[in-house]
C-alpha cells in the first residue's frame, strides 16, 4: 500500500503546455478517477507516473520513495518503477498465451519459477480467467483480453496501478460488468488505482474519489461522487457532469429576474448570502433538465418546440424568451400531469438551481 | 394510404455451419404514407434483411412486397423489380458516399442518371444541399469531411430525387452521441419538408423511440409487436419487448388472498391491482422511474435504501423487496442516504406469466452471443 | 504527432536507449551506403567522367547512336503495350473473379497467380519452341497442314515479346485489383443502384473509378518490370536483331568480353534506361495524381455477386482458354522438349528420352548453378530480411532525423532496372573502391541481390511494425523490460511472420533471376537462370528445357513450403 504524490509537475509538447505546475495526491488504497475532456492532459500525467514521459519540473513520490525529481535529477527508469498499467487497447501481447502474458513481469524481475506459477495462478483467479490459461489473446473477447491485462498489471504486486480508459473499447453491457469487476478486484488486492477516463458516468460508478480536470490541465474539484454531484465546485464541473441549462440572472436590489435573450422574467429564486456580492461579470443560474418542472401558473413562460419520447422520460426543447432550454419530464410525472404538446405555451419552475458567474457565451 | 406492404414475407438462408436459417419468418406489415416506421431488434433479428428485401437487394423465399401500390417483389410470379427502378432513397450506416466524386457530384449522380439538363441538376442539387446544411461544400471531397457531414451528403443524395419512400439503415450508428441526437432532428425536419415515408432500421431503442411514429420490434426472425413508441414502452405484450425497450426490473410475485406479495415476503402486500387471469406465481415488470420512492411515512411497501449510485443525470437506488432487489431512479434532488427507511409504490406495472422464464433465458443467452 | 514524441520521450528517460537508437540509425546509413549509394554513384560517375575528368562524349555518343535509339524506342513500345494490355486484361479478370458469379473461383484465382511465380524467360523459351519464325513446332505443323510457304505466326517480333511479357505480368494488376474489389464496401455500389443506375453504369461510374488506385499501382509494377526486363526480349529478339535497352546493354558488354570500356558504355546506356524509367514514373504520377482514398470499411461484408446469366458459359470458356494459353501450354512445352532426343525432332513418344536430365546432372555446371542459386537466394533472403527489418524499425519506431532519406534510399533500387544495378555493382566492386574486387565471385551477385530486393523486406516489415501499437512495447517496459528486451521479447516475435514472408518474397524471385546475374556471373558463379540461358544460347535446347523443368519443380516445392510455413502463425 502506498500513496502517490505529484508535486508541481509541468510538461509540454513543443510549445504546447499540457501540465502547468500540477499537484495531486492519490491516497493509499483508493481508486482515484481522473476525469476530464479529451486533451486535458490526464493521459500525460499517467505517462509521467509510469516514466514514459519526462516532466520538466516537479517531483513524483510513491510512498516515501521519490521516483522522479527534476531538481534532484532523479528519474527511475520505466522498467524499475513497478507500476501496473492497463491500456485502452489492452496491449496484451498477441504472440504469448494468457499465462505467458501474465508471467512476463515476473520473469523480467527474476522471480523464481515455482513462485511465478503460483502468482500467475492467483492473479488469473482474481480476474476469473483460470480456464483460459493457455489461450492466445486472439481467441479471447475484448473483455477477456482486458482481464488478462489487469491480471498482468496486478501480478507484479506493485502498489500502484494505472488504468487508462480501460473499458472504452468494450460495448455498453460489458462496460458495466467490467466496472463492477474492477471495483471487486481492487477491493481484494488493495492496490492504489489511478483511473483515467473522459466518461463521467463510469467514473461516478467506480471511484472512491474523483478529480475533475479542466481543459487547461488544472484540477477544479476533488471529492467523492456525492461531493461532485450534489456540490459541484464551479460551472465547469456542473456542465461537465451531465446536461445543463444556463440562464443569465439580473440582480436589482435583491430582486431577481431571469434575463433571457429577448425578454426578462421576474423570478422568485433565492440568492445565497455568499453570492449577494454582485460579481462584475454578472450571474447565471444553472439547472439540470430534470430539475425544471412544468407549472401552467408560473410566470416563467415557455413555448414547447419539440417533445421527444425517450421511454424513461420525455425530452422537451422549449423556447424561453428566445433561449432554448432542455427539460426532462420522467414518465411518472408525465403520466400524472400529462404530456405537453408541441407548440403549446405553459409555465415552468426551476428546482435545485445553482448560481455561477456568468460566462461570455462562446459558440462551440 | 398504405405505402409499403409486406405480405407473408419469408427469407431463408442456407449456411455452411448452421444449416437452414429462417432469417425473416412470415412478416406481415403495412407502413402508412408519411409515416416514420422503425424496425427495431437485436442483431440477427431480421430487420436488415427485411430492409434489403424492400430495397431489392435480396430476393424473397416467400411472399410479396408492394411499394406505392405497385408489386415490386412477388415470389409466386417470380417478379422482381431491380433496386434502381423502385424509386427509393436510401442511406447506409457506412455513409457510402463515393470518395472519387466531390460533394456536388455525389449529390448530382442520381439526377445525371435520370439525364436531367444541367440547370435543373444545379438547381436541385443546390436545394438538396441547402436542406442538409452542406451549402459551400460543393467542391469538397468526402475524405476531407467529418462523419456527420458525410452522412449529410448521403441524405442530400437520397432526397435529391424526391423519393416517396426513404430507407435508412442504421444511419446514425457511426456518429458520436451528440451528433446522433441532432441528426435525428434533421432527418425529421427533412421528412416534414419533403413528406416522404421513412423506414428506419436500428438496434438502438432510444433512437427508435425518439424518431418513430410506429415501430416494429422483432427478434430471431419474428415480429414481436408493432405499435407506437408510447404503447410499446408502456404496454409491451411480452417480457422480451419489455426488457428490450428501456431498463426493466422483473419481480417474482405470488398472488394470494387478493393480495400481491413479492417472493420472500408473504406478509406485506405490494399494494398493486391484480389482473383477472393472474395465476398464483407471476412476474411483475416495472421500470426504474415508474416506481415512486417516498419517505418511511409513505403509503407504499416499506423497505430501506440498500445502495445509492450517482449517475450523471439522476440518482439510482437499489431497494430490497422481498428477497429481490428493485432499481429506482430519481432526479438528484430526491435525496436518500444508504440505510434510510423508505416506501415504494409501483405505478402501473405489467404482468407476465412465469413460464416465460426459460424462453427468456434462452433469448438473453442468444443476445450475448 | 503524439506518437512521434512518445518514443523520443522514452529515449530521453534513460540515456542508454538514445544511444541504441543512434547506433541502429548509423548502421542503417552505413549499410545503405554500401549497398545502394556507392553503386548508383559509380554509374553516374563512370558515365560522365573519364579518368577523373568530366567527359560527356561517351554519353552523347551512346545517346546519338541509332542502334541505341532504336533499342530505347523498342523498350518504350514494348513497355507501353504490355502495361496497357496487362492492365486491361488484369482488371477484366479481377472483376470477373472478384465480383461475378463465375464458377470455380478459388481454383481459377490460384491458377491466375501461377504466371507470377513462373520465370518469364522459360515462357519465352516455350513460345519460341512453338512459334519460332523458322522452326517452331506449331508453325511447322500449321505450315504442313495448310500448305503455307511461310510461318503464320512469328513470335520473334515486337508483338511476340509483348504477348509473352503480357502473359506473365498481368497478374500484377490482377492481384491488386482482386483484393481491392474484395475489400470494397459493397454499399458504395448498392447506393448507386438505389440512385437509379443499372448494373453496367455502376461498374463504369463507381466500381472502376474506385479501384483506380489499385489498378495504377499494378500498372506501375508492370511498367517498371517490363522496362527493365531482360529475359523475354533477349530470347525472342536477339535472333531477329530486336534489341531493348537491357538486352543492348548485355550485348555491348558481352561483345567486349566484359572489358572496362564495354562496361562504361553499358553505364552510359544505363543512364538512358534510368531516364526512360524516370520519365515513365513522372508521367504515371501526373496522370494519376487524383490521390488515393479509403474505400475499405472496417465492417466486413460479403460483396454482392453479379449474376452473369447468359454470359456465364462464354466467359468461363474465355477464362479456361486464357489459363490454358498462359499456364498449361508453356509448361507442357518445356516439359515435352526436355524429353526429346534432339531439338527439331517431332514430339512423338519414340523420340523421347530421359538422357537430357541425366546429362545436365552429370555436368558440374548444373549442380554448381543450382548450388549457387540456392546459396545467393537464401543468403540474400536472410540478410535482406534482417536489414529490411532494421531499417523499417529505425524508420517507423526510432524516427531519427533523416528517416526520409533512409526510406528513399532503401526503395530506390526498386525502381532501378536490374541491369542498371548490375553495372553499378560491377563498377563499384571491381577494385575501384578500397581495392575491393568481387568481380567474378559469387559475392558480387549477392551484393546486387541485396540492393535489388532490400525494399521487399523493408516494406513487408514496415507494414507489420505499423501494426505493432506503441502500447505493446510500453506495457513491456512497465513490466520491467529494458528497451532492448522489449524489442526482442515483444516486437520481433510479433513481426516474425512478416519477416519470414519478406524472406520468401526475396528468395523466390532470386531463385529464377536472370536480368542481373547475366551481367555478373563468372566462370564458376553461374546461377540457375544463367545456366538455363547459356545452355539455350549454346543450342542445347532440350537440355535447357530439362533444367527449366527442374527449376519449375524447385520453385513449386519452395512455394508450397512458403504457404505452409506462413499459414497459422501468431502475430500481426
Amino acid at each position: 500500500m502506498a500513496n502517490v504524490v505529484f508535486k508541481d509537475i509541468s510538461f509540454r509538447y513543443g510549445s504546447h503546455v499540457i501540465l502547468d505546475h500540477f499537484s495531486l495526491e492519490i491516497k493509499s488504497g483508493e481508486i482515484l478517477c481522473l476525469v476530464g475532456p479529451s486533451g486535458c492532459g490526464k493521459t500525460t500525467l499517467a505517462r509521467c507516473l509510469l516514466g514514459l514521459n519526462r516532466p520538466e519540473t516537479g517531483e513524483i513520490y510513491v510512498g516515501d520513495t521519490c521516483i522522479f525529481s527534476a531538481s534532484r535529477r532523479i528519474n527511475v527508469p520505466v522498467e524499475r518503477r513497478n507500476i501496473g498499467i492497463v491500456f485502452q487497447d489492452y496491449a496484451v501481447w498477441p504472440h504469448l498465451t494468457v499465462k505467458e502474458n501474465v508471467a512476463y513481469p515476473l520473469k523480467k524481475r527474476r522471480v523464481p519459477k515455482a513462485e511465478i506459477a503460483d502468482r500467475v495462478e492467483k492473479a488469473l483467479a482474481m480476474v476469473n480467467m483460470t480456464e483460459y490459461t493457455n489461450h492466445l489473446p486472439s481467441q479471447l473477447s475484448g473483455g477477456q483480453q482486458q482481464r488478462v491485462a489487469i491480471a498482468r498489471a496486478l501480478v507484479g504486486d506493485g502498489d500502484i496501478m494505472v488504468m487508462d480508459e480501460p473499458i472504452t473499447n468494450l460495448d455498453a453491457k460489458l462496460r458495466e460488468q467490467m466496472l463492477d469487476e474492477i471495483r471487486e478486484i481492487q477491493r481484494k488486492s488493495g492496490t492504489t488505482v489511478l483511473y483515467i477516463t473522459h466518461d463521467q458516468q463510469s467514473a461516478l460508478q467506480l471511484c472512491d474519489r474523483m478529480a475533475i480536470m479542466e481543459p487547461d490541465g488544472s484540477v477544479c474539484q476533488i471529492g467523492t461522487d456525492e461531493d461532485i454531484i450534489l456540490r459541484p465546485a464551479n460551472r465547469f464541473t456542473f456542465e461537465f457532469i451531465g446536461v445543463s441549462n444556463f440562464i443569465p440572472v439580473k440582480n436589482e436590489n435583491g430582486k431577481l429576474a431571469l434575463a433571457a435573450k429577448e425578454r426578462e422574467f421576474p423570478w422568485d429564486g433565492v440568492l445565497p448570502a455568499e453570492m449577494k456580492m454582485a460579481l462584475p461579470s454578472g450571474l447565471s443560474v444553472g439547472v439540470r433538465p430534470n430539475d425544471i418542472v412544468f407549472d401552467p401558473d408560473s410566470p416563467l413562460r415557455v413555448t414547447v418546440r419539440r417533445s421527444v419520447f425517450l421511454g424513461s422520460e420525455y425530452d422537451y426543447f422549449v423556447d424561453f424568451g428566445g433561449m432554448e432550454l432542455r427539460i426532462q419530464q420522467n414518465t411518472l410525472d408525465s403520466s400524472k400531469y400529462g404530456v405537453i404538446k408541441e407548440g403549446s405555451e405553459t409555465g415552468i419552475r426551476l428546482l435545485n438551481y445553482r448560481f455561477y458567474p456568468a460566462k461570455k457565451e462562446v459558440s462551440s | 394510404m398504405d405505402q409499403i406492404i409486406l405480405k407473408n414475407v419469408t427469407k431463408r438462408f442456407t449456411t455452411k455451419t448452421l444449416g437452414d436459417i429462417v432469417a425473416v419468418d412470415n412478416f406481415n406489415l403495412s407502413v402508412h404514407e408519411g409515416e416514420c416506421f422503425s424496425f427495431l431488434g437485436p442483431s440477427g433479428c431480421g430487420k436488415s434483411t427485411t430492409l434489403r428485401m424492400i430495397a431489392g437487394f435480396e430476393d424473397l423465399s416467400e411472399g410479396e412486397i408492394d411499394l406505392c401500390g405497385r408489386p415490386v417483389s412477388v415470389k409466386a410470379e417470380n417478379l422482381y423489380v431491380p433496386p434502381e427502378d423502385r424509386g427509393l432513397g436510401m442511406v447506409f450506416q457506412s455513409f457510402a458516399v463515393w470518395p472519387h466524386m466531390n460533394v456536388f457530384e455525389n449529390v448530382a449522380f442520381p439526377l445525371r442518371i435520370q439525364k436531367l439538363n444541367r440547370t435543373d441538376i444545379e438547381q436541385r442539387v443546390k436545394e438538396a444541399m441547402a436542406h442538409t446544411n452542406l451549402t459551400g461544400l460543393e467542391k469538397a471531397y468526402p475524405s476531407d469531411l467529418s462523419g456527420g457531414q458525410q452522412q449529410r451528403i448521403a441524405l442530400a443524395r437520397a432526397i435529391v430525387t424526391r423519393p416517396k419512400v426513404m430507407l435508412l439503415d442504421e444511419p446514425l450508428s457511426n456518429l458520436d452521441p451528440k451528433l446522433r441526437e441532432s441528426m435525428r432532428f434533421e432527418i425529421k425536419e427533412l421528412q416534414r419538408k419533403f413528406n416522404f415515408t421513412i423506414i428506419f432500421v436500428t438496434h438502438d431503442q432510444s433512437e427508435a423511440m425518439a424518431i418513430s411514429d410506429r415501430m416494429m420490434v422483432c427478434d430471431m426472425g419474428k415480429i414481436m409487436q408493432i405499435d407506437t413508441p408510447e404503447n410499446l414502452y408502456n404496454r409491451p405484450n411480452s417480457r422480451f419487448v419489455h426488457s428490450f425497450l428501456g431498463e426493466s426490473t422483473f419481480l417474482n410475485v405470488i398472488v394470494k388472498d387478493g393480495g400481491v406479495y413479492a417472493e420472500g415476503d408473504l406478509t406485506h402486500p405490494l399494494g398493486i391491482g391484480i389482473p383477472k387471469d393472474a395465476d398464483e406465481a407471476m412476474i411483475v415488470a416495472t421500470r426504474p422511474n415508474s416506481v415512486e420512492l417516498a419517505g418511511a411515512d409513505g403509503s407504499g411497501y416499506l423497505t430501506h435504501i440498500e445502495k445509492r449510485i450517482f449517475l450523471t443525470d439522476r440518482t439510482e437506488y437499489l431497494v430490497p423487496v422481498g428477497n429481490q432487489t428493485v432499481k429506482i431512479q430519481t432526479p438528484h434532488r430526491v435525496s436518500f442516504s444508504e440505510g434510510d427507511a423508505c416506501s415504494v409504490r409501483f405505478i402501473s406495472p405489467m404482468w407476465y406469466p412465469r413460464e416465460d422464464d426459460a424462453a427468456e433465458k434462452e433469448r438473453q443467452r442468444r443476445l450475448l452471443i | 504527432m503524439k506518437r512521434f514524441r512518445q518514443n523520443r520521450d522514452l529515449a530521453a528517460v534513460d540515456g542508454v536507449h538514445f544511444g541504441m537508437g543512434g547506433i541502429l540509425t548509423g548502421l542503417c546509413f552505413i549499410l545503405l551506403l554500401i549497398v545502394v549509394v556507392i553503386p548508383v554513384v559509380s554509374i553516374i560517375y563512370n558515365a560522365f567522367f573519364y579518368q577523373g575528368h568530366f567527359d560527356p562524349t561517351l554519353f552523347t555518343e551512346q545517346l546519338t547512336d541509332p542502334g541505341n535509339l532504336a533499342a530505347m524506342w523498342n523498350t518504350v513500345k514494348i513497355a507501353f503495350w504490355v502495361t496497357l494490355l496487362g492492365t486491361i486484361v488484369g482488371t477484366f479478370y479481377a472483376w470477373l473473379l472478384g465480383r461475378s458469379d463465375i464458377p470455380a473461383k478459388g481454383l481459377m484465382r490460384a491458377l491466375f497467380n501461377i504466371p507470377y511465380m513462373f520465370p518469364p524467360f522459360l515462357g519465352a523459351m516455350a513460345w519460341d519452341l512453338l512459334l519460332n519464325g523458322r522452326s517452331g513446332y506449331l508453325n511447322k505443323f500449321l505450315m504442313s497442314v495448310f500448305h503455307l510457304s511461310s510461318a503464320p505466326v512469328n513470335i520473334n517480333s515486337l508483338g511476340g515479346i509483348v504477348f509473352v511479357e503480357l502473359s506473365y505480368y498481368f497478374p500484377f494488376v490482377f492481384m491488386q485489383v482482386v483484393s481491392a474489389l474484395e475489400r470494397m464496401d459493397p454499399t458504395l455500389e448498392e447506393c448507386a443502384r438505389i440512385a437509379g443506375a443499372n448494373q453496367l453504369t455502376v461498374i463504369r461510374k463507381i466500381t472502376l473509378p474506385l479501384v483506380v488506385p489499385a489498378i495504377s499501382a499494378g500498372a506501375l509494377l508492370i511498367l517498371i518490370t517490363s522496362l527493365a526486363h531482360f529475359g523475354v526480349p533477349s530470347i525472342l529478339g536477339f535472333s531477329q536483331g530486336i534489341y531493348t535497352l537491357p538486352t543492348k546493354i548485355y550485348a555491348v558488354i558481352s561483345r567486349t568480353g566484359g572489358s572496362f570500356e564495354g562496361i562504361r558504355s553499358g553505364a552510359a546506356l544505363s543512364i538512358m534506361l534510368v531516364i526512360v524509367v524516370a520519365v515513365a514514373l513522372m508521367i504515371q504520377k501526373k496522370v494519376l495524381s487524383s490521390g488515393s482514398y479509403d474505400i475499405i470499411k472496417g465492417k466486413s461484408m460479403r460483396p454482392t455477386l453479379i449474376k452473369l446469366r447468359g454470359a456465364k458459359l462464354p466467359l468461363l470458356f474465355l477464362c479456361v482458354a486464357t489459363l490454358f494459353l498462359i499456364v498449361i501450354v508453356p509448361l507442357v512445352m518445356i516439359f515435352l522438349v526436355s524429353l526429346v532426343k534432339a531439338y527439331g525432332l517431332p514430339l512423338t513418344p519414340e523420340n523421347f528420352t530421359l538422357k537430357n536430365y541425366s546429362r545436365i546432372f552429370a555436368a558440374s555446371g548444373t549442380i554448381d548453378s543450382i548450388r549457387n542459386s540456392l546459396f545467393v537466394s537464401i543468403t540474400a533472403g536472410i540478410l535482406c530480411m534482417f536489414m529490411g527489418t532494421l531499417i523499417a524499425y529505425v524508420v517507423q519506431k526510432i524516427r531519427p532525423r533523416g528517416k526520409g532519406v533512409l526510406e528513399i534510399l532503401s526503395v530506390l533500387p526498386y525502381s532501378l532496372p536490374g541491369t542498371v544495378l548490375a553495372i553499378g555493382v560491377i563498377l563499384a566492386w571491381s577494385g575501384n573502391i578500397l581495392g575491393i574486387s568481387l568481380y567474378n565471385t559469387i559475392w558480387i551477385i549477392l551484393v546486387a541481390y541485396l540492393a535489388r530486393y532490400l525494399s521487399f523486406s523493408m516494406k513487408s516489415s514496415s507494414a507489420a511494425l505499423l501494426q505493432v501499437h506503441p502500447s505493446l512495447e510500453e506495457a513491456a517496459r512497465t513490466c520491467g523490460a529494458s528497451h532492448m528486451q522489449s524489442l526482442t521479447d515483444i516486437t520481433l516475435p510479433l513481426i516474425r511472420p512478416a519477416m519470414v514472408s519478406g524472406f520468401f518474397l526475396i528468395f523466390l524471385p532470386a531463385m529464377r533471376e536472370v536480368t542481373t546475374s547475366i551481367l555478373l556471373y563468372g566462370p564458376y558463379t553461374r546461377t540457375l537462370g544463367v545456366q538455363i540461358y547459356s545452355l539455350r544460347d549454346a543450342g542445347m535446347i532440350p537440355q535447357a528445357a530439362a533444367l527449366g523443368s527442374v527449376a519449375i519443380v524447385i520453385i513449386i516445392i519452395c512455394n508450397t513450403i512458403v504457404t505452409q510455413a506462413t499459414k497459422d502463425r501468431k502475430g500481426v
